[in-house]
């Protein structure tokens, strides 16, 4: 890597019919920075999360993990991907956890954290477990190695999520509303999981509502509304200290 | 013709019910997967010719079509009947079998939810891989109920082969009764139908608590 950028979106642009829901999006992650992304439902985080992860496809703009080029829009026409084969290296770069977790309910929670190490990148049956063990350990879940998702709580199968995106080893960890199902009491053992992470330098971009939480963990803060960043920038500034009108409209619902 | 002769008689027939049975199961079950992969093509002419076919297989009786697929090739191309009935029987059944399937399947397909396979595609499976190994382990779960339905059907179905006089339990059992002008044969069916099924219930049973390792 030449530069610290993991990823690098320019002008993403993105409708659904005739819905534009990203107007010309650009950002960047450094290595190791902790990104959160907030805004009102409908403001196009998620959507732009999604075209990061390569599950919705952009209309125009440009995506590079690393030094891979993934999507780029040659002047005037659509963007080009890059071809399957070379997508699928590409989705080993980043990792993301849902909203609503996705565990597999018929693989136990071990299998759910090693099946795609294995099955996807091939790798030694023996290491992976022993690196899944090591993961669940880390997650306060050695225990439940061989339950199923439908007998843990929510925290817990969000904290499995984790594990199994974290299984491949990416550079990047994209969280999508992580605590959005979760009740206060679980929401905060997974928040402690990911400050956990932040603490060892894990590269992450969250969207979240949890706005106490994204100013103590993050390194960065954006705000998003109507497709578009509104304002960007040091946490304590963003919250402390917003210079736009909409971002001290929106924060001003969250301070009770 | 005392009752010992005529159940020793009708249990000759039992073999080549057990034959329609079985073959059926086995040929209409994976048949009804292409049927329900067809169906849900992205292919506008597939999906629209494959959802026809289903409506008519559905929607006309299966004697009408055993009768078709027995005798059609001689109407049709003047083709001799085959002697050994047994393959246009088990050939018809598995057809419409497996349209009946291919409508369960689709529906267990289609009740997974889109998480699933987000959550595939991010971690980096093919398509083939997630649809193998994420999605259709919880079809299958989900739609065993649905398919004992079925295969419980399949077993009475089998005495329509009468149609066809395919020498089969029920065919030995009719003739019984029409040269006896006896009720009992009926009833001697009828308890060999429901001995088979209360076997094929236990069986299905078993499998469907092997899968209840999860909810």
């Amino acid at each position: 890597m030449e530069n610290n950028l993991v990823l690098q979106m320019k002008n993403i642009k993105k409708s659904f019919d005739d819905n534009e829901v990203l107007k010309g999006i650009s950002f960047e992650v450094e290595k190791g920075e902790v990104v959160s992304i907030i805004g009102p439902s409908g403001s196009g985080k998620s959507t732009l999360l999604r075209c990061a992860t390569l599950l919705e496809k952009i209309d125009d703009g440009m995506i590079q993990y690393e030094d891979v080029v993934v999507a780029n829009t040659e002047e005037g026409g659509k963007p080009v991907y890059l071809p399957k084969k070379e997508i699928t290296h590409v989705k080993s770069y980043f990792g993301l956890v849902f909203q609503q977790f996705n565990l597999f309910p018929h693989f136990s929670v071990l299998k759910n954290v090693m099946h795609a190490p294995i099955n996807v990148q091939k790798r030694d049956k023996a290491e992976v477990e022993k690196e899944a063990r090591e993961l669940l350990e880390k997650m306060g879940l050695a225990d439940k190695a061989d339950a199923y998702p439908c007998q843990l709580s929510g925290g817990q199968q969000q904290r499995v999520a984790i594990a199994r995106a974290l299984a491949l080893n990416p550079d990047i960890l994209f969280f999508d509303e992580p605590t959005s199902a979760l009740d206060p009491e679980l929401t905060g053992e997974v928040l402690k999981i990911i400050r956990q992470l932040a603490e060892e330098k894990m590269t992450m971009v969250i969207v979240t509502h949890e706005m106490s939480f994204a100013r103590g963990v993050s390194n960065r803060v954006i705000f998003m509304d109507g497709g578009y960043i509104i304002e960007e920038g040091d946490p304590e500034e963003v919250f402390g200290n917003p210079t736009q009108e909409r971002t001290k409209q929106f924060l001003k619902n969250y301070q009770q | 013709m005392s009752l010992w002769t005529m159940v020793i008689k009708m249990a000759t027939g039992l073999e080549r019910t057990c034959a329609i049975f079985f073959l059926t199961v086995l040929f209409s079950l994976p048949l009804g997967m292409i049927v329900a992969l067809l169906r849900m093509s992205k292919n506008k002419v597939v999906s629209g010719v494959t959802r026809f076919v289903i409506s008519v297989l559905r929607g006309t009786p299966l004697m009408l079509q055993l009768l078709a697929v027995t005798y059609g090739p001689y109407y049709l191309f003047g083709l001799t009947v085959s002697k050994n009935k047994l393959i246009p029987v088990v050939i018809a059944f598995s057809i419409n079998y497996a349209a009946y399937f291919a409508e369960i399947y689709r529906g267990g397909i289609e009740s997974i939810a889109k998480g699933q396979y987000e959550a595939a595609e991010v971690l980096g499976y093919s398509k083939t891989q997630t649809f193998i190994r994420i999605i259709l382990p919880q079809v299958i779960k989900r739609i065993m109920p649905s398919v004992t339905n079925e295969v419980v059907t399949l077993v009475k179905d089998t005495s329509m082969a009468f149609t066809v006089s395919y020498q089969e339990m029920f065919t030995i059992g009719k003739e019984i009764a029409n040269s006896q002008t006896s009720f009992m044969p009926f009833i001697v069916a009828g308890v060999f139908y429901f001995v088979f099924n209360a076997i094929v219930d236990f069986a299905m049973g078993k499998v469907e608590k092997k899968l209840n390792y999860y909810q």
